[in-house]
């Protein structure tokens, strides 16, 4: 065996339940290629080495005396630091939260823990999961493996470089405008937004609750279908979460698809996508023609008012979530004395705390989105805007479910662009929101959706192809991505990175 | 809509975001594009329109009433900034 | 100083918010405690101290209470309910916003009869709404640092609290605190508050202003005023009536009116008996209320609603009236019985039923038990007395076994030694005296006085009485009654025989 690191996570599982390999050897192997490669990427901002090895000892000594062993049967996992964890700081990115120790574990860090996943560490984001280039991150940004001079997008963009250059298997990230499927789809690897309320989200570090989603960042579809399998799920702690059975994921993936109708929306040529990517989306259909599929043209007519409806409700509800971070129960605060000596006559030094201290712990992406929803929200511009936006997400969500009626999946580029140069869009946040144009309609919508690499540009970048489907209809997600990755290589890629 | 520096202030305020004149001058600019930006969805016919808050059709998700363990207070606390073994220590509440 | 206004001057307009804590056991999001009282802060969890990644879930108990409330007060319930984010900074609220209801509440209407003084016609005090939130902590000054600092205490954050609307319909601080008293007795009643003042589970805020004919028979309105910190409704009475005639020496002195000054908010100092302006935050209207997306609307059906009105129970004015009419107690003794509460309710019926006496069993309540009841500060369910052995002395009193005044002795001796009637009578050697014995020991009595027979021959009835002080002597176990009585006999027996 060359190495360990080169098999996908099912392959990995079926070694170590053939008893191939250990877990140790396996998580071993990772943390080697991550002391070899990170300080170049800097996917992760914590790694639990120590625990990782012992709880694979753990695993490896069940495995030997016959006992039952979880899913991921000591698989390892990476995990975006926006996750709960009772190990290391939990800090979403953000210096507001450079200290804070969670006390609980999310959800499906739980899960992932039942099911004998082994947590390597946590990765790099943009602060509070606002961005698409991960230099939002308080610690430094993260490096396209494919070209350490780009961005891998984000805001999971740790997730998504760290599964590319093969420093873990699977990921988990997070996904509220595309911060799942545009760092996979640049970083050239398979993410996964679920349905909203598949995956539990208690115990993430909320952006914009009604559109949050975890999902897994990983090689293949396969990869995804397992790791789905084990994060998704009923949970009681989260009122939106949906009590529906899990599907066995990976068994479906067997069954295959016959004949089914895949809709490419008529706008997205309104928008302009780089030609190389049109032109790999062009050969994905035709990948798609041969396998049986029939393509046909839809019309998402709202589209284009997608993003500004995005941009309306995600800061509303960040602009409420973020105003915890005030100093007093968990958090930066700002030096007091400092603070104190200067107030002015008639400041309140409580107000002043709170202001200095959010000022100094927030960057500058997540004060603009908190004043952008303060100001949705505010007396007189509430109907105008946030209600407005509302009203626009159920006209976008209907135009899906028509679409839906008409074909099994929508097809098309998961980005307009590939990946762009580091500091190339810090300073146009317009530029920057576009990233999410064709991605944030499943968030609205609710639906689920999945970016899966389908070619390269010139410059060598990675290309996604996005696929949606209804909510809650993963398993023909899964079924349309893999049937393209069993008669394509692209997601067998890897970069180079000496 | 045309922002003033009156009305950032206001929201800055609202917010709770302490900016300092430069940093208000920028956000002016990158607020204000950012409300263009949005207000295209003036556009859009929305009369008769639902609105659409969630992203689930979910009704009467309830707990049961049942205690469950609280934490230790010297885990409550401990990621507090200020606090003095029993409470969350703050500058003085005054009126407001 | 003008303190006596006639009354033909202006019109007293008062509105009243109730927030009344709901006795769950586990607070309205979270498992932790609803409990007053202990440590400080060692009532709270990640969820209650809104940390990172949490979410709320809310408690069936604690809606269930709320709907039983709602329709107690006679109101709507709402066939669809949803809750709603307040955003404000405040120390004791943690996540910087309360989940809270806004335009759509689950009750709305509803009124309150209310007896302002006794004999006249109760007034109807309409409700406006009533909606369920989540209670924030406590703030306390610290003074051991100069008074620099704030403590917080969040134990009472996020229990279930309910905000009951009056319209402004109260006419008087008298009617306000009748209001307040009823209110208070209702939701005693229906067992889903313990309103204790003191212990901050009942807080009532006023709003208040006056109304006086202008000159071309308008109706001038006087700014209203919010009156906060009244801590008994006997200081809301007092803080209401300082206020009025505050705002009618105002009213004279600036001629301002209502939509002229910003509406303002007062505190009431007990001590000094007066209310004084609080400082005014100037944005603190601005709630940026918003669907809170971590929660999920409420619905009821007719059919649930009807389930619920069912399980309200008979509500102190029907209790009232069915003492009167059942059992033709006077509107004086039933108001009073049933003020007392629902329990003391419940055992005087007991006892009234069994014994079939009620104006008895009403009079043994009021006087002897009551008394009891606050001489030792206990409850009726803490008397030693219970309602069988209550009916049991008192069937002795009505079948003359035991004499008035005896059976008050054996009561309290009851409520001492908490014995059982019969170990009472024992040791206080109450013995039934037996019919033939009783019968001989007159015979002697009437033997050993010839002179007496001969008196009460002669027409002097009330000469037995001195047969009934030897008897007495003889064996106080006698009932005075059946002395007088047999020996009576004995004496017309003799002269039938003469």
């Amino acid at each position: 065996m060359s190495s360990w690191i080169d098999l996908s996570a099912n392959e990995l599982l079926s070694q170590l339940e053939a008893g191939q390999v250990t877990s140790q050897e396996v998580v071993t192997a990772f943390l080697d290629r991550i002391h070899q490669v990170d300080p170049k990427v800097h996917a992760f901002l914590n790694l639990f080495a120590e625990e990782a090895l012992q709880k694979a000892s753990v695993v490896d000594e069940r495995r030997k005396n016959g006992e039952k062993v979880g899913l991921l049967g000591g698989l390892p996992v990476a995990v975006k630091d926006v996750l709960c964890m009772k190990i290391g700081a939990t800090t979403a990115g953000s210096k507001m939260l450079e200290r804070f120790h969670s006390p609980y574990n999310a959800t499906v860090i739980e899960k992932l823990e039942q099911a004998d996943g082994i947590i390597l560490g946590k990765t790099n984001m943009d602060e509070f999961a606002m961005g698409s280039s991960t230099e939002n991150s308080a610690y430094n940004g993260t490096a396209n493996p494919w070209d350490l001079e780009r961005v891998p997008g984000g805001s999971s963009g740790g997730a998504a470089a760290c599964v590319a250059s093969q420093m873990a298997p699977l990921s988990l990230g997070t996904d509220t405008g595309g911060s799942i499927r545009q760092p996979a789809a640049f970083c050239g690897i398979t993410g996964v937004k679920p349905t909203y309320g598949r995956v539990s989200r208690f115990g993430m570090i909320a952006f914009a609750s009604s559109l949050d989603q975890i999902g897994p960042m990983t090689n293949s579809v396969e990869d995804a279908a397992l790791l789905l399998e084990v994060i998704a799920g009923h949970d009681p702690s989260d009122a939106t979460s949906l009590d529906r059975p899990v599907p066995n994921y990976r068994e479906a993936l067997k069954e295959p698809l016959k004949s089914f109708k895949l809709g490419l929306p008529k706008e997205i040529a309104d928008f302009n996508p780089d030609p190389e990517i049109q032109k790999a989306v062009e050969a994905a259909l035709e990948v798609y023609r041969e396998t049986g599929a029939t393509i046909e043209e839809i019309s998402l007519p709202n589209l284009k008012y997608a993003v500004p409806t995005y941009y309306v409700i995600a800061p509303s509800e960040a602009s409420s979530n973020l105003a915890r971070y005030d100093s007093v129960h968990y958090g930066y605060r700002t030096d007091r004395k400092a603070m104190m000596a200067g107030l002015e006559e008639g400041d309140s030094p409580l107000v002043q705390m709170y202001s200095q201290s959010r000022a100094e712990g927030f960057g500058p992406e997540v004060k603009r989105r908190i004043m952008l929803g303060t100001f949705a929200l505010s007396k007189g511009y509430y109907d105008a805007y946030y209600l407005k936006a509302l009203k626009v997400r159920r006209l976008i969500r209907q135009d899906f479910d028509r679409a839906f009626e008409q074909v099994d999946a929508i097809i098309g580029p998961c980005t307009p662009k590939p990946a762009f140069k580091i500091g190339e869009k810090v300073s146009d946040p317009i530029s920057m929101y576009l990233e999410d144009l064709f991605t944030v309609g499943a968030n609205l919508s609710g639906n689920a959706a999945m970016s899966i690499p389908c070619g390269f540009t010139s410059e060598n970048l990675p290309i996604g192809l996005q696929l949606q489907v209804p909510a809650l209809e993963e398993e023909r997600l899964f079924r349309i991505g893999h049937l393209y990755q069993q008669v394509t290589d692209w997601h067998q890629r890897r970069p180079s990175l000496g | 809509m045309e922002l003033s520096r009156d009305d950032i202030a206001k929201v800055a305020l609202l917010s709770r975001l302490q900016l300092n004149d430069e940093e208000l001058d920028a956000m002016q600019s990158d607020l204000q594009n950012m409300v263009n930006f949005v207000e295209q969805l003036g556009e859009v016919d929305t009369d008769g329109v639902e609105p659409m808050a969630h992203a689930v059709e979910l009704h009467n998700i309830f707990r049961e009433d049942k205690i469950a363990p609280s934490l230790p207070r010297e885990e409550a606390l401990a990621n507090a900034p200020d606090e003095d073994g029993e409470f969350y220590r703050v500058p003085a509440v005054l009126g407001d | 100083m003008n303190a006596t206004v006639t009354d033909a001057a202006y019109t007293t307009i008062i509105g009243l918010e109730v927030h009344t804590q709901l006795l769950t056991k586990s607070k309205l999001f979270c498992g932790c405690a609803n409990r007053f009282g202990e440590e400080p802060n060692t009532l709270t969890c990640p969820v209650c101290i809104g940390m990172p990644g949490v979410m709320p879930v809310m408690n069936r108990e604690a809606f269930r209470l709320a709907v039983r409330t709602g329709l107690a007060l006679q109101g709507k319930i709402a066939s669809f309910c949803k809750w709603d984010r307040k955003n404000y900074y405040y120390p004791d609220l943690p996540k910087g916003y309360q989940i809270s209801q806004f335009d759509l509440p689950f009750c709305e209407g509803g009124h309150l009869e209310v007896e302002v003084e006794e004999g006249q016609a109760p007034s109807k005090v309409r409700l406006h709404r009533i909606h369920l939130e989540e209670d924030a902590g406590k703030s306390m000054h610290d003074e051991s640092m100069g008074g620099r600092d704030s403590l917080v205490d969040l134990n009472r954050t996020g229990v279930p609290l309910l905000e009951i609307v009056t319209e402004p319909d109260i006419r008087s601080p008298e009617e306000a605190k009748a209001f307040l008293t009823e209110l208070k007795l209702l939701l005693v009643y229906l067992g889903v508050s313990d309103c204790n003042m003191q212990e901050g589970s009942l807080r009532v805020d006023a709003n208040v202003n006056l109304h006086l004919p202008g000159e071309s028979g308008e109706t001038i309105a006087t700014p209203i005023v919010e009156i906060k910190n009244m801590n008994s409704f006997r200081a809301v009475e007092r803080a209401l009536h300082h206020e009025v005639v505050r705002q009618w020496e105002e009213w004279q002195a600036t001629g301002k009116k209502k939509g002229e000054v910003p509406k303002q908010t007062r505190g009431w100092n007990d001590e000094a008996g007066e209310t004084f302006a609080q400082r005014e935050k100037e944005e603190s209207s601005d709630y940026r209320y918003f669907p809170e997306p971590d929660l999920v609307p409420v619905t009821m059906t007719a059919e649930q609603i009807a389930t619920a009105e069912a399980e309200v129970g008979e509500l102190p004015q029907a209790l009232r009236t069915r003492l009167q009419s059942e059992y033709e107690l006077s509107a004086y003794d039933a108001d009073v019985l049933v003020n007392q509460g629902k329990a003391l309710v419940r055992y005087y019926l007991e006892v009234a039923d069994a014994c079939g006496d009620a104006k008895l069993v009403s009079n043994w309540l009021q006087q002897d038990i009551m008394r009891t009841l606050k001489e030792r500060n206990i409850t009726i369910e803490e008397l030693p007395v219970s309602a069988p052995m209550l009916t049991e002395l008192l069937k002795k009193v009505q079948s003359n076994e035991l004499p008035r005044a005896r059976a008050r002795d054996v009561f309290a001796q009851m409520v001492e030694t908490e014995a059982s009637l019969e170990e009472t009578m024992d040791a206080m050697g109450i013995k039934q005296v037996d019919a033939g014995a009783l019968r001989e020991l007159c015979q002697s009595l009437v033997d050993a006085n010839p002179r007496i027979v001969e008196d009460v021959k002669g027409g002097k009835q009330q000469a037995v009485g001195a047969l009934i002080g030897q008897a007495k002597k003889k064996d106080p176990n006698v009932n005075p009654g059946e002395v007088r009585k047999i020996c009576l006999e004995l004496i017309q027996a003799m002269g039938e025989d003469s």
